[in-house]
């Protein structure tokens, strides 16, 4: 296996992520509330949703959103990074025919005194000029070639 | 301004509604998930790199509450707790008719993997003093939900930061 991805020395404060758009559509919408289990009518329903909830449409779910925030991460960092840590703020909704855009940049760069080395990053997602999700996430990466986040257990494993 | 009743103070730190999830962590959930999200990482879709890097497959860990999300239907169900019974029970509690969640943290332990079966309890961690913001007056709470699987290993927390309140007259 030959996969490998971001090392420490590969990573500095200020770097930006490579932008995502998604096209959201129903389908998209329906999918991942029921990979999510999440069976409320607003996610599915555009009467229910527009009737009941009072929004245009129906409206991609918080799992869902927290479930693009991990593979816009994972793209970037490849597998051997590890999620440790995910905040969520959710400030609006996202909606069929909408764009979405996630961006990141690196908030900070530290190695724990398990030497394990953590990157702090600031995400977003917006739909044209507005900013719909706001998220904070703390993912560990290879210190260096050969180290393996994911070995990681007990006293060494720190998020 | 009133003081927290005996009630709400001996929530805080107790370990509530424990329950197990109703079917085993499976891969089906796993590949519709990454589906849903175009999520390529081979941890999930490559058995090799899986061995390699996580000792075997996984599921992502944002995946962590959707293994107790209830069946849509079950025979002999009647009623059962709603996620997140504590937040539901404090507003009842200190009568706060109207709630919002301002914040939801999600911290990450050992790997959920297919098979796993795991369990969750709810704990409130803190109430604060009455507080009056632009949505009314009332208060914030902190719920935390624990994740542990069959192995008793701690697998994940959700942290959740709630307002609940009274609009203002």
């Amino acid at each position: 296996m030959s996969v490998r991805g971001l090392t420490l020395d590969q990573v500095q404060v200020g770097d930006k992520l490579p932008e995502l758009a998604v096209e959201v559509t129903p389908t998209t919408v329906v999918l991942g509330a029921l990979a999510s289990r999440d069976w409320r009518p607003m996610h599915h329903d555009k009467d229910f949703a527009q009737e009941r909830n009072g929004t245009r449409h129906i409206f991609v779910n918080t799992p869902h959103n927290a479930a693009y925030f991990e593979r816009y991460i994972s793209d970037w960092t490849g597998p051997y990074g590890r999620l440790g840590r995910i905040q969520f703020r959710m400030k609006d909704s996202v909606f069929p025919g909408d764009t979405m855009v996630f961006h990141g940049q690196v908030e900070k760069v530290e190695t724990d005194p398990a030497d394990c080395a953590w990157v702090e990053l600031l995400l977003w997602l917006s739909v044209g000029e507005k900013v719909t999700t706001q998220c904070n996430a703390r993912v560990a990466i290879p210190a260096h070639d050969g180290d393996n986040p994911w070995a990681r257990r007990g006293e060494a494993w720190r998020p | 301004m009133s003081e927290l009743s005996a009630e709400v103070q001996g929530w805080i730190g107790q370990r509530r509604y424990e329950q197990q999830g109703e079917f085993d962590v499976e891969r089906g959930y796993v590949f519709t998930t990454c589906a849903s999200v175009e999520n390529g990482n081979p941890l999930f879709w490559d058995d090799e790199a899986a061995a390699e890097i996580t000792g075997g497959p996984i599921a992502p860990p944002t995946m962590i509450s959707v293994w107790f999300r209830p069946h849509y239907w079950a025979p002999g169900r009647s009623e059962q707790a709603q996620p997140l019974q504590v937040h539901f029970d404090l507003k009842q509690a200190l009568a706060l008719p109207e709630a919002v969640m301002t914040d939801n943290t999600i911290t990450f332990g050992e790997p959920v993997r297919p098979g796993d079966r795991l369990t969750t309890w709810q704990v409130l961690r803190s109430v604060s003093d009455p507080k009056t913001t632009k949505l009314g007056s009332g208060r914030f709470w902190v719920i935390d939900v624990e994740y542990q699987n069959q192995k008793g290993e701690w697998v994940g927390t959700e942290s959740y930061t709630g307002f609940g309140y009274r609009r203002d007259a």
